[in-house]
């Protein structure tokens, strides 16, 4: 029962992650159709940019600040470059640019910082285990991270004004500018949400699994998974499906198919969904008129 | 036609005879390439199906040869149709539920495959036919009935022959009536379904015969190596051969042999930056061809041979 | 002149629609666009929002606005309620309504809210409702109100009564007519329904195969025999 129940918290938690990166995920595809499978790889190049000012000296929590503004930065100008000409593009050179920005990021990734394996410290101490022992001191720290994040998230989108412009933009983007919503500025400021989010998720997972390029791969993936499991149109979905993803794979890693498999899981689930419900547990399948 | 066969003589007798035996395993290692790329086009350029995960389909091939020869000493060329077959099967089962939906949800779910597969060729249970981390090592097939070639020259050949049998039988297919039936599903899928055309049917059989054939290049791929290992098989290599397509020419049948020699080639030449260049230079080459050249290199060759031509024929009158 | 078109040609890609036309709407008046289906009349109104490709003189209030996008258009006073609502149908009304004052920047966005649901009482009711829930004659008075908000000189309506019962038109028409006896707010009305496009308007113009054929007083093209025969019915 004590196993289970700390399989469970520590499911909870690295959903906590998922739910992010599923986010993340969903924010675009919301905005563009279009999905950014270059998200992984850009959360793992800004968990090192925050590496590198720690480093320099800076205390965790400004590093912290700095590596979301500039990952922000960097998704906002990557939307105005790469995304904004590609707009109107067939499904295949969209994807192939989203292959490409990948290969960049984790090529670039692997250059600057080479690929030697990095700790990355965990500002919530290595202190004695919480919750009596079910629950590592990071893991708390990272899910009440994740909570906020989530839950600032959702504030934003709900209650202020350029979060219900964004989410206009997204919906409906040509009775958006009639109203006066700059549509273009509002994708960028998505993209530097949503690469800002993944960079939160990177920071929380790095402490436990270590920094490597490839860090974010398998993350990534479960990412899909819950995305999918939770409706690939509707935000809130995406989060509680990164959730029932992350317990899915402690608790399937656990007792079904062992640890080795893992990543499996995630396949099978994305498969799983796509066959019994496209549309996930809270989205909507979006019907196209002929 | 008769260009075609000329240029498979020269590429049989030249190449043979001067390259070394470096080169002709890098020839050999582009043949492997040609037919698993010729396997993705054929889903991707042909039928539309956009598939990020065809280096799982060289793997299953690669360890289907691989353990065929080492545990149950079958003879290399064997081996082949029986990858073929295995990939066949697994691509049917697999595009089944996925090819249902379209563009994204199934350029995701290949990923996931793509990115999962190393994990599943490390799992314990299949251990004893996987060599799990270790892999399998198999020998260099001899060249038979005694001829007096060296071993890489005998493979080479044979690699060439089994890519010009695969390209041959493949044109015909995709310029006949099937061809056309794959296109129309491509360019206007709700168009051929109202004709008639058994949609789901159609993508799920074409995603079959792709994987049939990248899963011959793996097979081939595992006997030119001589080694397998799950580690060479990871999201990478799907994701190396989707740009090698895009390279190419996408719908393309000769832009094929193109992507194969850019992806053979150009890490190499990379690689001599740094160890992380081959990836960078993949994603911009990527990018680039994207926006300025979406139609590979043979679409280029193909409208500046158009131009030439158009060019030569004023120039007659 | 509050707005002016001068040989505005438009069209969708290799498609021209518009082929030069001249109008003009002036401060505070109501102006009436008259045509068959496939007249123009929708592209008129798009072509005047920077929707679709245009060429030609656009003048508002004096500035050419024939080169600027939808959002700078806006932005300086054109609220457009165009053909099918554009409604944002996931969202709830409330939160269409705070769309429409999205471009201000006064405090007085609370108050207008206010009286918008005071003049649209059945808005009012659904508040919190999902708008794609609301039916075509509520979606069309939260499409005005929400354009409304817009504070604009100008209301650009297209086809207001499409596809609602008479009765509701009623309603809309005599919503439309308060707006313009408030006055502040000059309206371009474009309706297949020309008698109500008549009965409300100042100005009228017949557009037929994406060309003026006819401009004068709203009186003046309602007694004109061609135009009785073919829109009016009689």
């Amino acid at each position: 029962m004590q196993g289970l129940l700390h399989q469970l918290i520590s499911g909870l938690t690295t959903g906590g992650i998922y739910a992010s990166l599923a986010l993340a995920l969903v924010m675009i595809y919301q905005a563009t159709h279009h999905v950014n499978f270059a998200q992984g790889e850009m959360a793992t190049f800004s968990t090192y940019i925050a590496l590198t000012l720690i480093e320099a000296g800076f205390p965790y929590w400004v590093a912290f600040a700095l590596t979301l503004v500039t990952s922000f930065a960097i998704g906002a100008v990557i939307e105005r470059v790469l995304m904004r000409p590609m707009a109107n593009a067939p499904v295949l050179a969209s994807v192939g640019i989203f292959i490409g920005l990948l290969l960049i990021f984790n090529s670039v990734t692997g250059w600057i910082f080479t690929y030697t394996l990095r700790p990355f410290p965990s500002p919530f101490g290595e202190g004695a285990p919480l919750l009596g022992g079910l629950v590592s001191r990071h893991e708390a720290g990272s899910a009440g991270v994740t909570l906020a994040v989530l839950v600032l998230v959702f504030l934003f989108f709900r209650f202020t004004k350029v979060g219900l412009a964004m989410r206009a933009a997204a919906l409906n983007p040509v009775s958006s500018r009639l109203v006066g919503v700059r549509v273009g500025r509002m994708l960028a400021l998505g993209w530097g949400l949503a690469a800002a989010i993944g960079a939160v998720a990177g920071m929380m997972v790095a402490p436990v699994v270590f920094l490597d390029p490839n860090m974010m791969g398998g993350v990534l993936l479960y990412a899909f998974a819950g995305a999918l499991l939770g409706g690939i149109t509707s935000p809130v979905g995406a989060v509680v499906g990164g959730f029932l993803v992350g317990v899915m794979e402690n608790i399937g890693g656990a007792y079904i198919v062992g640890t080795e498999l893992k990543l499996t899981i995630a396949l099978i689930i994305i498969v799983a969904v796509l066959v019994l419900k496209p549309s996930g547990l809270f989205g909507r399948v979006v019907v196209s008129r002929v | 036609m008769l260009a075609w066969a000329a240029l498979l003589a020269f590429a049989a007798v030249v190449p043979t005879l001067l390259a070394s035996n470096y080169q002709l395993f890098q020839l050999t290692m582009v043949a492997v390439y040609a037919i698993a790329i010729l396997g993705l086009n054929i889903v991707t350029g042909f039928n539309g199906q956009i598939s990020l995960g065809h280096g799982a389909f060289f793997a299953i091939g690669a360890y289907v040869t691989a353990i065929l020869m080492s545990n149950y000493d079958w003879p290399y060329w064997l081996t082949l149709p029986v990858a073929g077959v295995a990939c066949g099967v697994v691509g049917y089962l697999l595009g089944f539920p996925a090819l249902r939906l379209g563009g994204l949800y199934l350029a995701l779910t290949t990923l996931a495959l793509a990115v999962a597969t190393p994990q599943l060729l490390k799992y314990k249970l299949l251990e004893d036919w996987t060599g799990g981390v270790q892999g399998v090592t198999i020998s260099k097939p001899d060249p038979p009935f005694g001829l007096p070639l060296s071993q890489d020259q005998w493979l080479y050949l044979f690699a060439l022959a089994v890519g010009a049998v695969l390209f041959l039988l493949t044109a015909n297919l995709v310029t006949g009536r099937i061809g056309r039936a794959m296109r129309a599903i491509r360019d206007h899928p709700l168009a051929a379904e109202a004709m008639g055309i058994d949609v789901a049917q159609f993508k799920t059989r074409t995603f079959a015969v792709g994987a049939a054939l990248t899963g011959i290049g793996g097979a081939l791929d595992a006997v030119a190596v001589q080694f397998v290992s799950p580690d060479s098989f990871g999201s990478f290599l799907s994701i190396v051969l989707f740009v090698g397509l895009v390279v190419g020419g996408v719908g393309s049948i000769p832009g094929t042999i193109l992507g194969a020699v850019f992806i053979e080639f150009v890490p190499l030449v990379a690689q001599g930056i740094s160890d992380a260049a081959p990836g960078a230079v993949y994603g911009a080459i990527l990018i680039a061809f994207l926006f300025l050249l979406p139609s590979g290199v043979a679409g280029m060759l193909r409208s500046g041979w158009t131009r030439l031509a158009k060019t030569a024929n004023a120039i007659k009158r | 002149m509050l707005l002016e078109l001068r040989a505005l040609h438009a069209g969708y890609g290799d498609t021209q629609v518009l082929h030069g036309i001249d109008l003009a709407v002036p401060e505070s008046g109501v102006v009436s666009l008259l045509g068959a289906n496939g007249a123009g009349k929708t592209t008129t109104m798009r072509a005047i929002c920077g929707m679709i490709a245009r060429s030609g003189e656009i003048r508002f209030a004096g500035e050419r606005i024939d080169g600027l996008s939808t959002e700078d258009i806006v932005r300086r006073g054109i609220a457009h309620v165009p053909d099918g609502r554009g409604t944002f149908v996931e969202l709830t009304v409330h939160e269409n309504l705070r769309l429409g004052a999205y471009t201000r920047r006064d405090s007085a966005v609370a108050s207008d809210i206010e009286r918008m649901l005071t003049l649209f009482p059945r808005l009012k009711e659904r508040l919190a409702q999902q708008a794609g829930t609301l039916s075509g004659g509520e979606q069309q008075m939260l499409a005005i109100a929400r354009a409304m908000l817009m504070r604009p000189r100008l209301l650009l309506l297209d086809e207001p009564s499409f596809g609602l019962a008479p009765l509701i038109v009623q309603e809309i028409f005599r919503i439309m007519r308060r707006i313009r006896d408030d006055g502040g707010v000059s309206l371009l009305l474009v309706e297949q329904n020309a008698s109500l496009a008549l009965a409300i308007a100042d100005t009228a113009y017949v557009l037929e195969t994406g060309q003026i054929a006819m401009s004068g007083t709203a009186e003046e093209i309602g007694r004109d025999e061609a135009v009785r025969r073919a829109y009016l019915g009689y």
